[in-house]
């Protein structure tokens, strides 16, 4: 009985706020301009507190942004017919199109499984899989190549170590965005943390968003198509003509 | 340079786009081919997804053949009767095109079914001609040797026949739309022009001669590719013009200089060099269908 009691404290009590994160970025919106080679996002921040630091463990900070989830079909080729064709699909229900998490030290130290579940924090619990089909047995492989692929393109990132406490209070860090990122709302999320226990939460919007030529365009191909591809014919045949023209009148 | 595509939500640079552009642009003037078949699988290989690819590569198709036709339609070399004919097949091929690669799409084998067509038909093709045109070559080495007169086969007994006057040909309208819907359901399916399977499907099929028909395919090329790129951009919103445009002015400037190229060097080394490249590009695919890919696990949009 004691133990139980003891289990409830200690699981209820991190959650009271006794210290609250304020925090800030370089820039709350992105412009994807027609020259948009990546960029990078300052995260930077303090903790306020009333009375002193508890001494339940040093304080840990995790840091994650992510995209617009989206529902994801990954398949899987395999050898048929002597050739390589995709064979297995499994749908992963959503999955961010971008995420990246930096913390302050080691994964496994500054978050405890049960709150890493309970607020989707790292990689693979940031993607919500419900269900393969029957027929595939592996269906974790499917999710595990998700995370692989998209960790190469830069998409994922998981950066341990790389968020800087300073003083039990201030912390800042720096999340590298690709210069493949799709438009939407990203959420930049800041987790305290103690003896890997979610103390205080922060969360924040950043705003992806296409301007200028790249939103036009965008928003011409989408809404007027017939328009848009007339104006894309255009432009092709006006360049073939004028290329034409050009060179008759050098070679005369 | 970076530049960030609109619809293909990559950043690429500008000036790898322009010189892939300026290179397919020349072959595309030397062979009458539109360079699809080339430009297609590296738009792939950079990293623009295959259905931005396929789409806008018609698109600038349009304007490397148009600037090409041009030129051949000053030297004459427009057989503008056929390529009206050939037209009425490709735009009914077109629209079969698109419903194939859309069905496909969904269940999720259009990179299968655009790869074994590129297999399938660049090694034909590409054998034949490297075949033909070898032998035509030792032909005209061979001091004293008979040059065959055009044999009539199947394709001159068949109804509606009809002059091309141009060509110099009196023939049955049947073949020459039989191909167009071919070379239609390959333009849509591939992001390709199609001139690598008309050019030839022209000269040993029709029987046109062969200065005729560059300038003829580019000339139907042309309307398919259009049509193709109303079509893509109206139902799946992947033409992206930002690539396009990029890709073409590269493209345009080569297909002038590659139109001139062509001119000076005679027919069979043309068709030779032709064959040597359908060959590679037709290996290099078959190898990634034969041999087991290093990541065999791909992600694609969910469509319902």
């Amino acid at each position: 009985m004691m133990r139980l009691l003891f289990l409830f404290m200690a699981l209820y009590l991190p959650a009271k706020a006794e210290e609250a994160v304020v925090a800030g970025l370089s820039q709350n919106r992105i412009a994807i301009t027609a020259n948009f080679d990546g960029s990078e996002i300052l995260i930077f921040g303090a903790v306020r507190r009333d009375a002193p630091p508890p001494g339940t463990g040093p304080l840990e900070v995790i840091i994650a942004i992510a995209g617009p989830s989206k529902p994801i079909m990954v398949r899987r080729k395999a050898k048929r017919f002597g050739i390589w064709i995709n064979a297995d699909a499994v749908e992963v229900d959503a999955a961010p199109s971008f995420y990246a998490v930096a913390t302050s030290g080691p994964l496994n130290d500054v978050l405890k499984n049960i709150d890493d579940l309970r607020y989707r924090i790292s990689i693979p619990r940031a993607i919500r899989s419900v269900g393969a089909p029957m027929t595939i047995m592996d269906a974790r492989a499917f999710t595990e190549a998700l995370i692989r692929i998209r960790t190469e393109k830069g998409l994922y990132q998981m950066s341990l170590n790389t968020v800087e406490v300073s003083e039990e209070t201030l912390f800042n860090t720096s999340v590298t965005l690709p210069a493949n990122l799709t438009e939407g709302a990203y959420t930049a999320r800041i987790f305290l943390t103690r003896s890997g226990n979610v103390v205080a939460t922060y969360e924040t919007k950043i705003d992806v968003q296409k301007v200028g030529l790249e939103k036009w365009l965008f928003n011409l191909a989408h809404e007027l198509p017939l328009a848009y591809g007339i104006l894309s014919l255009v432009i092709a045949i006006a360049a073939g003509w004028s290329a034409s023209a050009v060179f008759r009148y050098i070679r005369s | 340079m970076q530049i960030y595509l609109p619809i293909a939500e990559v950043s690429v640079n500008a000036f790898l786009l322009l010189g892939l552009g300026g290179i397919v642009g020349i072959l595309s003037g030397m062979f009458g081919v539109g360079g699809g078949f080339l430009m297609t699988p590296l738009l792939f290989f950079i990293g623009i997804p295959p259905a931005v690819a396929v789409a806008t590569e018609a698109n600038q198709i349009v304007a490397s053949s148009f600037s090409g036709v041009l030129a051949h339609f000053k030297r004459k070399t427009v057989d503008l009767r056929m390529g009206v004919v050939l037209l009425i097949g490709g735009l009914i091929g077109a629209a079969l095109g698109v419903q194939v690669f859309n069905t496909l799409r969904a269940i999720g084998q259009v990179d299968l079914l655009v790869k074994l067509c590129y297999v399938v038909f660049l090694g034909i093709i590409g054998g034949l001609m490297f075949f033909e045109s070898l032998r035509a070559i030792l032909r005209t080495r061979r001091p004293g040797a008979v040059t065959l007169r055009r044999k009539h086969n199947w394709v001159h007994n068949l109804p509606f026949k009809m002059k091309f006057r141009t060509s110099g040909l009196y023939i049955s309208v049947i073949p020459p739309v039989m191909v167009g819907i071919l070379v239609g359901i390959l333009a849509a399916i591939m992001g390709v022009g199609g001139g690598f399977v008309m050019v030839p499907a022209m000269i040993y099929l029709l029987g046109m001669p062969t200065k005729v028909v560059v300038g003829t395919s580019l000339f139907q090329i042309i309307f398919v590719t259009a049509f193709t790129t109303l079509m893509h951009a109206t139902t799946n919103y992947t033409v992206d013009m930002m690539l396009a445009v990029l890709l073409l002015v590269g493209g345009v400037v080569g297909a002038q200089i590659g139109a001139r190229i062509g001119v000076k060097m005679k027919a069979e080394q043309l068709r030779i060099l032709l064959a040597i490249m359908v060959l590679a590009v037709c290996t290099k695919l078959a190898a990634e269908l034969l041999l087991q890919p290093s990541e065999l696990y791909n992600l694609g949009d969910v469509r319902h």
